[in-house]
């Protein structure tokens, strides 16, 4: 039966081989893999019946393929995206989606026109507490969110030491694309893209020339103020830990990969599943089984959907579409050249500023 | 073929591992930082006849095996059944020295196969196979001299091998842990049904797997049905892991149900204070018989 998408997944690292493990179980997947060279790549065409390939053009001209999924080092996003593109695939890129967001309006602009389904891995939007942060906040119920907290913790670089490419800028490395990425595309979700961003402070703990942490503050007009703090040198999380905070004029949330809790003052007919006081409700609860599970229902649900929406021919993304990934580079950029200028980027709530036209800058883009 | 035990002893509670809450996970990574907490509770499940203690290859449980072998007296009837790699550990290193820098790290610095990655030219299957089992010894070398009956691939390692296809490192892993090791190999997995064809396809028959078994299929890829299926089938010896399902299903009803099921041959549970052991002790030996 040749029903089945056929998806190549690009790059074999540390993303990539977990969505080649997820993508290859689904059932309704045909699967390719592809990666330059090197020690996996030799490993796995020995040992797995998925074909691999090792020039990403040369596969693009041969195989027959529905979809990719880019798992490639960040700077390699654009142009693989693009050559996707330009063949007609639907495409699923790793996060962040590009280090220079004039690539991604671009992408975004031509994905739509070709009606493909365009997708970005920021996974925390498929995690049930998260999901049901989104719905609360959707719904009115807190009433005028005032004050939002954003964090990202966890043991990444520890020590000083010999670089990967994660820990090169040019690259995409460094904690803000790697980690605080994850926070800042949650706070596009609830609100959007920030009106002005300041006080942000992109510095190194133990690395050489990238930030290891990562602090901002962010503000919507006519919404909140969000304080941003990342940090990847932090030795006390077992691993990644990411997490928000709102207070609004009609009670509290919190959401971290395992809970959300809800604190109420009056209860609201928009939500009506909610009392007055505190309510906890917790992902497993709010997570439904997917078809394999390798690392957290999140991270297969993203994937269900995006195969889920190329095999029904919707010519867009169910969730993080690229348009939303654009959000996420443009904000990434604004706390970029607000920590290299120390000027704030974007436009005040309320007193009206001078930002004066530089290179790089934000309004130069036309946004 | 030796049975396992009815009841293990888990270890996720010492290692700041909630499923339901990171507060919770905090505190026990607070009480549980030091081997001296872990060795308290330890006791207390020997004590109560619950001789397994099913855990990762992470560093601190190299400290307590350390203290099991100084007291033979003592622990006389211990059993580890070591679960490796501890996943982290190497998704850290990936992180920070890239995949083959990771992988070197790991092995002995001083080895041919260690030279070979060095080279960067591309390996025999021979040298594969070679490395896979030198990961193997060093995830090991902390048990030596004390007893490992059973040897489990972590779920995490297992289910990504399982999804990329790479059915043969389970042949490598259960030979030599055979041959080098005279113990049983075995699997944890979220992915029961697809696990179970995967093995006998690679010639492994009735292995030995742990994974999530509960009466309300929490966390059971590949659906409630086809575990049941599985279960019956006398094709799987089921290690049943989350049986409360973190606590959403009341403790008698959860092991209860369980006891009604063919196929299950243990249960790994872990908790961290006396009353809940022995709690699921009493409830294992009411429905089930002895935990020994």
């Amino acid at each position: 039966m040749n029903d089945k998408i056929r998806i190549a997944v690009v790059g074999l690292g540390k993303m990539g081989l977990s969505h080649f493990a997820m993508v290859n179980a689904h059932p309704q997947v045909d699967t390719v893999a592809c990666d330059g060279a090197g020690f996996m790549v030799d490993v796995l065409s020995r040992n797995i019946t998925a074909p691999v390939h090792r020039d990403y053009n040369a596969m693009l001209k041969t195989e027959r393929l529905d979809a990719v999924l880019i798992a490639t080092p960040s700077r390699l996003h654009a142009p693989m995206v693009t050559a996707a593109l330009e063949r007609d695939l639907h495409v699923f890129c790793e996060k962040p989606f590009c280090l220079d967001w004039a690539d991604s309006e671009r992408l975004t602009q031509m994905a739509a026109g070709k009606e493909r389904v365009a997708q970005v891995g920021y996974h925390y939007r498929y995690v049930g507490a998260f999901r049901e942060m989104k719905r609360i906040v959707d719904s009115g119920a807190l009433g005028r969110i005032t004050h939002v907290i954003a964090e990202a913790y966890g043991p990444v670089v520890l020590r000083p030491k010999r670089g990967t490419w994660r820990t090169r800028k040019e690259e995409g490395g460094g904690c803000l694309y790697d980690y605080a990425a994850h926070p800042l595309n949650l706070l596009n979700w609830f609100f959007g893209v920030p009106s002005l961003v300041s006080g942000s402070v992109l510095t190194p703990v133990f690395s050489d020339g990238i930030d290891d942490q990562v602090m901002a503050t962010l503000s919507w007009n006519d919404g909140p103020t969000a304080q941003l703090s990342v940090n990847w040198s932090d030795e006390s999380h077992r691993k990644m830990t990411t997490r928000v905070t709102m207070i609004g004029t009609n009670g509290r949330i919190f959401a971290d990969r395992q809970e959300c809790q809800v604190y109420l003052r009056k209860s609201d007919p928009a939500l009506p599943s909610y009392d007055a006081g505190w309510t906890v409700k917790y992902t497993t609860e709010l997570t439904e089984d997917p078809w394999f599970y390798l690392r957290g229902e999140e991270y297969s649900a993203q994937l269900n959907d995006f195969v889920t929406a190329v095999a029904a021919g919707k010519g867009k993304a169910i969730e993080n579409d690229f348009a939303s990934a654009t959000q996420t580079d443009r904000t990434m950029a604004m706390v970029i050249e607000n920590s290299e200028t120390g000027a704030p980027v974007g436009s005040p709530p309320m007193a009206k500023q001078t930002i004066p036209a530089r290179k790089r800058s934000w309004f130069a883009r036309g946004a | 073929m030796p049975r396992m035990d009815r009841l293990l002893f888990g270890d996720n509670q010492f290692f700041g591992i909630n499923h339901m809450s990171e507060e919770k996970a905090r505190a026990q990574a607070m009480r549980f930082q030091h081997a001296d907490a872990i060795m308290d509770v330890l006791d207390v499940a020997y004590d109560e006849g619950i001789r397994t203690f099913m855990c990762t290859t992470h560093d601190r449980i190299a400290e307590v095996a350390d203290r099991i072998r100084a007291n033979p007296a003592r622990y006389g009837d211990f059993q580890f059944y070591p679960c490796m790699p501890y996943a982290h550990k190497y998704a850290n290193a990936v992180t920070e020295h890239g995949m083959v820098g990771a992988l070197r790290h790991f092995m002995p610095s001083d080895g041919l196969l260690s030279t070979a990655l060095a080279g960067g030219k591309a390996l025999a299957t021979k040298e594969v196979d070679g490395i896979a089992r030198v990961l193997i010894d060093m995830e090991m070398k902390m048990f030596q001299g004390t007893k490992t009956p059973v040897v489990f691939v972590q779920n995490v390692f297992t289910d990504l091998l399982l999804g990329m296809g790479f059915t043969r490192a389970f042949r490598i892993f259960h030979d030599h842990i055979i041959e080098k090791y005279g113990a049983e190999p075995a699997y944890i997995t979220m992915n029961l049904p697809m696990l179970l064809d995967a093995v006998e396809k690679e010639g492994i028959e009735r292995p030995i797997v742990c994974a999530n078994i509960n009466k309300i299929g929490f966390r059971m890829s590949g659906g409630f049905d086809a575990y049941l299926d599985a279960l019956k089938s006398g094709r799987v010896r089921a290690v049943a892991m989350s049986v409360y399902a973190s606590g959403a299903i009341p403790a008698d009803e959860a092991i209860h149900w369980i006891s009604e099921l063919p196929g299950v041959e243990s249960i790994v549970f872990g908790a961290s204070s006396a009353g809940n052991i022995r709690g699921t002790k009493s409830l294992v030996e009411k429905y089930m018989g002895a935990t020994a």
